[in-house]
Order: structure tokens, then sequence, then C-alpha cells
């Protein structure tokens, strides 16, 4: 009887495990969906569209995950197939620098403007 | 000499903007895809349609031949259309023709193939995944591979007498 009831126990705690893992697995898939764009549905990321496109990546997507692959690998995987265009957050590259460089410089420009003001006020 | 300055911050910040909504509104909003870009053939093991054994990439591309994957299905119109000019590529034994069957009723696929004929030398079945590795993204689309196995050429939508010209150049 206690054998089985320590069977029991070990069978419950390697269930509880296996549910967390595919929940942080889900988790990460969904994250990763929500960040893929869909390339035939206008507007749309994978994960809000029912397209043939969309089924086939969130596919691919789990099939990744299930392979072990990180977050980073599966975003370089499709970026290999697909361009640049498939993810929301691009790379720094010639057309993107801009949409990176900006608010950085934005930012410095204003800054030297108000420390500017704040010296010239002082002296 | 302020002033002067105030009026050449904001004349530069103005031209700037311009530049870069004028090169905006220029970029397409939609996604085109490369169909030059030049890479190695993917790494996959799939299914076939017939005998319903796995079969690898290496098996499949073993021959120093030009290949030609075509993703169709039976419920794709346009696939019907170009279906044609594939019988007629299929005539060219320089040229080796792989079928992937996408996303397909497998009964259905082989009544299509059945009635309209079979230029493939091999057909897979592509549950959606086998055509992301090859960066398709949608149906029919038609990949060409040189005998160093390196995809040349992609064709998005069907083969027409324009596309079927163009090919046949490339595998002379």
């Amino acid at each position: 009887m206690k054998i089985i009831k320590t069977l029991l126990v070990i069978f419950l705690i390697m269930s509880l495990s296996q549910l967390k893992a595919i929940e942080k697995n889900e988790e990460l898939k969904n994250k990763i969906l929500k960040n893929i764009r869909c390339l035939i549905c206008q507007g749309q990321s994978i994960y809000d569209s029912e397209s043939d496109f969309a089924y086939s990546i969130k596919l691919i997507v789990d099939k990744k995950i299930n392979e072990n692959y990180s977050e980073k690998e599966i975003y370089e995987f499709l970026r290999q197939k697909y361009g640049d265009w498939i993810i929301y957050n691009p790379k720094l590259n010639k057309n993107t620098y801009i949409l990176w460089l900006l608010p950085v410089l934005l930012f410095l420009l204003g800054g030297a403007i108000i420390y500017r003001n704040i010296i010239i006020k002082k002296n | 000499m302020k002033n002067k300055n105030n009026l050449f911050i904001l004349f530069f910040f103005l031209s700037f903007c311009f530049v870069v909504f004028y090169k905006g509104l220029n970029n397409s909003n939609t996604y085109i895809p490369k169909t030059d870009d030049k890479k190695s053939v993917p790494i996959f093991k799939a299914i076939s349609l017939y005998s319903n054994s796995y079969i690898s990439s290496e098996e499949i591309f073993k021959k120093n031949n030009f290949y030609l994957i075509n993703i169709w299905a039976s419920w794709c119109a346009p696939c019907k259309k170009e279906h044609p000019f594939l019988m007629e590529l299929s005539k060219d034994k320089s040229l080796i023709l792989i079928g992937f069957n996408h996303r397909d009723n497998f009964d259905n696929a082989k009544k299509f193939i059945k009635k309209f004929g079979n230029p493939y030398s091999q057909i897979l079945i592509d549950d959606g995944t086998l055509s992301v590795e090859f960066g398709a993204y949608g149906v029919p689309e038609t990949f060409i591979i040189d005998k160093n196995k390196v995809i040349i050429k992609k064709f998005v939508g069907p083969i027409n007498q324009d596309i079927l010209k163009e090919i046949k150049l490339i595998i002379e």
C-alpha cells in the first residue's frame, strides 16, 4: 500500500512538472507569435491571424520550441526565410537606423537645449 | 543671431521630417518576396504521398540534375491552371519535378493527379512546415534548384507561358 502511495505521489509530481513545462512553452509560443507579422494579412500578427500562412508559421514555431530552439534562434530562422519584414521588432540596419537612432538623438538634443538654457539663466 | 540659429534648426528639422516621410511613403507596406535570393536547399524529412514513408532531402536531391519544387494543392484553383505547364516541363529529362502537396486531403490530391496527370517524380506531404522551410508564403509557388543544390529562382503564383520559357532558359 505504501509503495502504491509513494508511486502515486511521484507520478503526480512528474505530471505537474510536465504540465508546467507545457504551460511555459505555450507562453513562449504566444509571445513569439505576437511578435511575428502575418505577411498576407495586413496589420495582423500571426497570433491574431487565421490565414493559411499563419497556420504554417504557428506549426513551425511549435516544432522549433519542441526542438529546444531559443526565442532568438526562432526569430533568426524566420528572418532568414522571409527577411526582416516578418519580425515586428526590427534589427538595426541601413533601413532602420533612423528608427533606432532618432529617439536617442532627439533626447540628446533636448537635453543639450535644456542644459544650455539653464547655464544661460544662471550666468 | 539667436533667432537666426532657431530658424536654421527649425528649417533643418522640417527638412529632415520631410525626407523621412517622403522616403516612408515611397516604401511599400506589403511584403514583397525576393525571387532571386540564392539559398542552399534546406535539410528536411517528409512523408511521400504514395509510399507513405519518410524520405530525406539528401535522398531526394542526390542526382546531378536541376530540380523544380512545386507547392500545390487540389483545393487551389491556380494550381489547376499551371498544371499543363508542369506536365510540359516534366518531359525535359534534365529537370526533376518534386511536388509539395500543401495541407490537402490525400484522396483529393490523388484524384487531382489521376485526373490531370502526374508531372512529379516525387510527391511529398506538406503540413505547412515544409513550405516555410523553403520561405514560401502561398500556394502555388515554384522553386528552381541548380546542380549545386542551391535555390536559384523562386516564382510566386501559377506558372504561365512566360515563366515556362524562363525556366527552360535557366535549365538549358
